[in-house]
């Protein structure tokens, strides 16, 4: 949403645009409280889309896969794209050095004690990380279903992970995240034989009740079970981004 | 939990509209809130004081609307009240929804004191 075009005025708002005030002088704003961050978020997805690079933020809870889905995902593309990874983590290099283990670049941001990422910190990153050559670029996100919601970070796609290990009404709880997802990914469905108190079609139904009809995929990274549709998920979200590439702009990349 | 970042987003907002109208101080700002927009008014609120303190909004009061949520049905066309878990048509029940109101994190205005006041 932005100040300029006035795109900021929906109907909801439309009434209070414009209301005198009483007081000495009343400004009218209307300008999102996340502007800054917006502002920079614009900046880094104009930075991705001049190096073709499809940048996509992973978000879940702690322990729902992230890492183990990233490394089942360099193992089996990584002659096929250039992959790069920025992790975000309150504390340690733990994950960056599980990806670079599978040899591709990787840079870690450690957050302190701040419970997500936000455009700044990604911009912050880059500069320490060359997007030259790379075809997929992912963050990893701060383990939380709330906060990372809220703040954009520049990429084009959101990819929010529920484990079966974890509620399958996760979506009616945390609305605003699972809303926020271009794609669901319900991680180690190995364990769906075991765990009878999660219904993937019960998931499902949550996520439809928020008017999402994103695409939702079964897969597990441990056992290598359902990652074909997820990387052609990939493939094709790569190639969407490819044409969404002004001919003008890549020529201007190019030379 | 990232209410204190967001007021002082705010508040660094607020102090550069301030500097442009060379306003000496802040009487209030006015919010819109909707319940999908992530943030919570009441966290808002309680952060407000530290987020603004010893700025030129120290003194100003923060006024928090709540937008109403309403979905736009793509298939019957019908506009109705909605809930943050449920988003569904009112009327038909289809999930072919558009948001029209809920998610937003305004800032609607603000009313700025000029001179010795």
């Amino acid at each position: 949403m932005c100040n300029t075009c006035g795109c900021n005025i929906t109907p909801g708002n439309r009434a209070h645009a414009y209301n005198p005030v009483n007081g000495v002088t009343a400004v009218s704003v209307l300008q999102n409280l996340l502007a800054k961050n917006d502002g920079q978020a614009a900046h880094n997805r104009r930075h991705f889309d001049q190096h073709q690079v499809l940048a996509i933020n992973l978000m879940s809870a702690p322990g729902s896969g992230k890492t183990a889905l990233l490394e089942a995902t360099i193992d089996a593309l990584k002659s096929e794209f250039h992959i790069g990874v920025i992790e975000g983590d309150l504390e340690t290099e733990n994950d960056a050095m599980r990806i670079r283990a599978k040899g591709v670049p990787a840079y870690q941001i450690t957050t302190g004690s701040a419970c997500h990422l936000d455009a700044h910190m990604v911009h912050d990153a880059l500069h320490h990380f060359p997007l030259a050559g790379l075809d997929i670029l992912f963050i990893e996100n701060v383990g939380n279903l709330v906060c990372p919601a809220s703040f954009d970070l520049g990429q084009h796609r959101n990819v929010t992970l529920l484990s079966v290990t974890e509620g399958d009404d996760k979506p009616a709880k945390y609305p605003v995240m699972f809303r926020a997802a271009d794609a669901v990914l319900l991680t180690k469905s190995d364990l769906l034989p075991v765990l009878d108190d999660f219904d993937p079609m019960r998931a499902e139904s949550y996520l439809r009740n928020l008017a999402s009809s994103v695409p939702v995929l079964q897969l597990s990274a441990r056992k290598g079970l359902g990652l074909e549709a997820w990387f052609d998920w990939l493939r094709n979200e790569l190639a969407q981004q490819r044409n969404r590439m002004p001919l003008a702009e890549a020529a201007l990349h190019v030379f | 939990m990232h209410e204190l970042s967001v007021c002082q987003a705010l508040i660094a907002q607020v102090a550069q509209i301030a500097a442009q109208h060379a306003a000496t101080g802040v009487k209030s700002v006015r919010l819109l809130l909707g319940p999908l927009s992530g943030v919570e008014a009441q966290l808002l609120q309680d952060a407000y004081p530290s987020a603004s303190a010893g700025s030129v909004a120290a003194e100003s009061v923060l006024l928090i609307e709540i937008a109403p949520l309403k979905v736009k049905c793509e298939t019957c066309g019908a506009e109705t009240q909605a809930s943050p878990n449920r988003l569904l048509c009112g009327q038909c029940g289809d999930y072919h929804t558009q948001l029209v109101s809920g998610d937003e994190m305004l800032l609607l205005s603000v009313e700025l004191l000029s001179g010795a006041a």
